[in-house]
């Protein structure tokens, strides 16, 4: 789980360089700050459960466990990225690990994990769909929808809002006329709970009881991480709206260095290996951008290819 | 050959590809309990239970959202919208994630769904019960639009679309629902994208969908009786354009008449006249004209909705205007 917090941390600076060089077209929203909601959560998974991710969805996929080098080339819009550079930085997907995409639209994710947690329902599978989202989702009417289904088909989705406290750059109580989203999620008559975002340990231990919830066919599940993203909403976001104090303030519980804390008090880990696991990751990093840049652009037929499953 | 109606076909494709196939189920408002607010779900609920037919709260998103997820999951989901108006409240599903997930994930996700759905004018059912949105779903590249006009076709169209990899708009016209036809006893399936000629002709082509292909034939008998030979090609499938066929008749009676229920602004009508005269140009002998609804939102007064319906009489004009060159 270090590793992959690390990872994510490097992978998403590597992208916002990458970006300001313009190798990186687009919008590039980046997960930094948010590393321990996707791994707590994913890392609770079993590899034949399902996620569906969000357009900040580099870290949503590097937690599943995707190839870093199919990333960083579907980033750059090459021929060798995961999405066979059709879909770009918000749509990102990975059919072998059941991860079904980063979605553009802001709540458009909710109904079709509903959908996954009905085909897993109609299969009779024990199989979990997580499902991540902003805080700006939940005043989308595709939110309560979804909410109002899963929960009345008692479905095996985990809805997870990663609560960043701004949706773009509006604050959520600027937003919500009931910001405390247990209390709205209440009315759905689901299950739900509140964690610290920054917290990995604490992500995951709720994860497992949860996911082993929704298992047992006591689902859905409503999952609330107050996370914050360290940079703008994009890579086009100065973000003016908020203060340098409010976002030091979250920088000194950094997710990371709180969980390399705790392994280092528990003796997990020592100042060695996170030197080592750091230049590991670096190496990892950089090599996700060499095969990038040296990847081809899609061939010019791509063009048309994909429109339709049949051929047509 | 068996009679049905149109609505006893499409409940005879529903439920042969239920038998041959676990994966397809029907989910929608009022499908299972109420057998479907136009009874096209009669039945199903006994044969195959509440797994399989299933009733939703009224949240058109939701409903084609659970469409797109659970065929991404790789079932085969037949999504009833309870008409087409109401599917506008799913058109983020439809649009953005239904004709995007193959294209955008680079091949990895195709949506094998079906979205069922009246369309139409009805009898008095005023402006928001009485639209059209072929010509919406058709701008979309990703989903496959299908408007069969007769029981044979609905049924054979709607095999085909369920059987089909990728999001397909099936819409149904909600007067002609217990219109009755020759429908074949056999198992068998109507391809996608493959027009028909309902009638052969020599003199004017008459290009229509839907409904208007009763009107188009009833048209081409009146002006059979005038010494006019009108061919009538029915499209079938609006998306993927069976846009050869269509030349291919254009090529042979030099004249062309298209009809569309549909606003005329951007309709299906406006683009299958652009693709004829790139096509067919020289061939020509008279201005394409076409037949469309009357461009106001329907009003409900009996007279005024008569006014502003396309029908029989409209095509007929229409066809003596490009081979006689004037209007009776």
């Amino acid at each position: 789980m270090y590793r992959k917090m690390v990872l994510i941390r490097r992978f998403e600076e590597m992208a916002g360089k990458q970006y300001m060089q313009a190798s990186i077209g687009g919008f590039c929203h980046l997960y930094i700050g948010q590393e321990a909601v996707a791994v707590g959560i994913i890392s609770a998974l079993r590899p034949d459960d399902y996620v569906m991710g969000t357009y900040r969805e580099h870290g949503q996929i590097l937690a599943v466990g995707s190839d870093p080098k199919a990333i960083m080339a579907e980033l750059f819009g090459r021929e060798t990225g995961i999405s066979r550079g059709k879909g770009g930085s918000m749509h990102l997907f990975d059919r072998e690990r059941n991860f079904m995409g980063g979605d553009g639209i802001v709540g458009g994710g909710l109904p079709i994990a509903t959908g996954v947690g009905l085909a897993i329902r109609y299969r009779g599978g024990d199989q979990v769909c997580v499902c991540f989202f902003g805080d700006g989702a939940v005043n989308e009417g595709a939110f309560h929808e979804a909410l109002n289904m899963a929960a009345l088909w008692k479905l095996p989705v985990i809805f997870v809002c990663e609560n960043n406290l701004y949706g773009m750059g509006t604050q959520v109580t600027r937003a919500s006329a009931v910001p405390d989203l247990n209390r709205r999620v209440s009315g759905y008559g689901m299950e739900s709970a509140h964690v610290d975002g920054m917290d990995l340990l604490a992500i995951r231990a709720l994860s497992d009881d949860v996911v082993a919830e929704c298992r047992a066919g006591r689902g859905p599940w409503f999952i609330e991480a107050k996370t914050y993203r360290y940079r703008g909403h994009s890579m086009a976001d100065p973000a003016t709206y908020r203060t340098k104090d409010e976002v030091e303030e979250w920088r000194v519980r950094d997710p990371i260095s709180i969980y390399e804390k705790q392994l280092l008090g528990a003796g997990l880990i020592t100042d060695e290996e996170i030197r080592g696991i750091s230049a590991e990751i670096d190496a990892v990093v950089d090599e996700s951008v060499k095969f990038a840049e040296e990847s081809p652009f899609p061939q010019a037929d791509a063009l048309y290819d994909h429109v339709y499953a049949s051929g047509e | 050959m068996p009679i049905l109606t149109y609505r006893e076909a499409l409940n005879q494709a529903l439920r042969e590809e239920m038998r041959a196939d676990p994966d397809v189920f029907l989910i929608g408002e009022e499908v299972a309990e109420y057998q479907g607010a136009y009874k096209v779900s009669e039945g199903l609920l006994a044969e195959f239970g509440a797994r399989r037919v299933i009733d939703t709260p009224i949240s058109e998103e939701a409903i084609a959202g659970a469409g797109v997820g659970a065929a991404m999951a790789g079932l085969k989901p037949v999504v009833e919208m309870m008409t087409v108006n109401f599917s506008l409240l799913a058109l983020d599903q439809i649009v953005n994630h239904a004709a995007k997930y193959y294209y955008m994930s680079g091949g990895q996700y195709n949506v094998p769904m079906v979205m069922r759905a009246p369309t139409g004018v009805g009898l008095q059912l005023g402006a928001q019960h009485s639209q059209n949105f072929e010509s919406w779903f058709v701008h979309v590249p990703g989903l496959k639009v299908v408007l069969p006009a007769t029981p044979a076709d609905a049924k054979g169209l709607l095999k085909s679309a369920i059987r089909d990899p990728d999001p397909v708009i099936f819409l149904e016209h909600e007067l002609i629902y217990l219109s009755k036809g020759e429908v074949p006893a056999e198992d068998y399936a109507v391809p996608l994208g493959v027009a028909d000629v309902k009638r052969e002709g020599a003199d004017v082509t008459i290009i229509t969908y839907s409904r208007m292909t009763l009107f188009a034939l009833k048209a081409a008998e009146r002006l059979a009786e005038r010494g006019i030979s009108a061919e009538v090609v029915d499209l079938r499938t609006l998306r993927p354009l069976d846009i050869d066929t269509v030349v291919e008749s254009v090529r042979k009676t030099h004249r062309a008449v298209v009809c569309e229920e549909d606003w005329p602004m951007c309709g299906m009508a406006a683009e299958v006249i652009a693709q004829i005269q790139t096509e067919a140009f020289d061939d020509l002998d008279a201005p394409i004209l076409r037949v469309s609804g009357v461009d106001v939102p329907m009003p409900y007064a009996k007279n005024l909705e008569k006014m502003a319906v396309p029908g029989e009489e409209d095509v007929y004009q229409a066809c003596l205007r490009v081979t006689e060159g004037h209007r009776d």
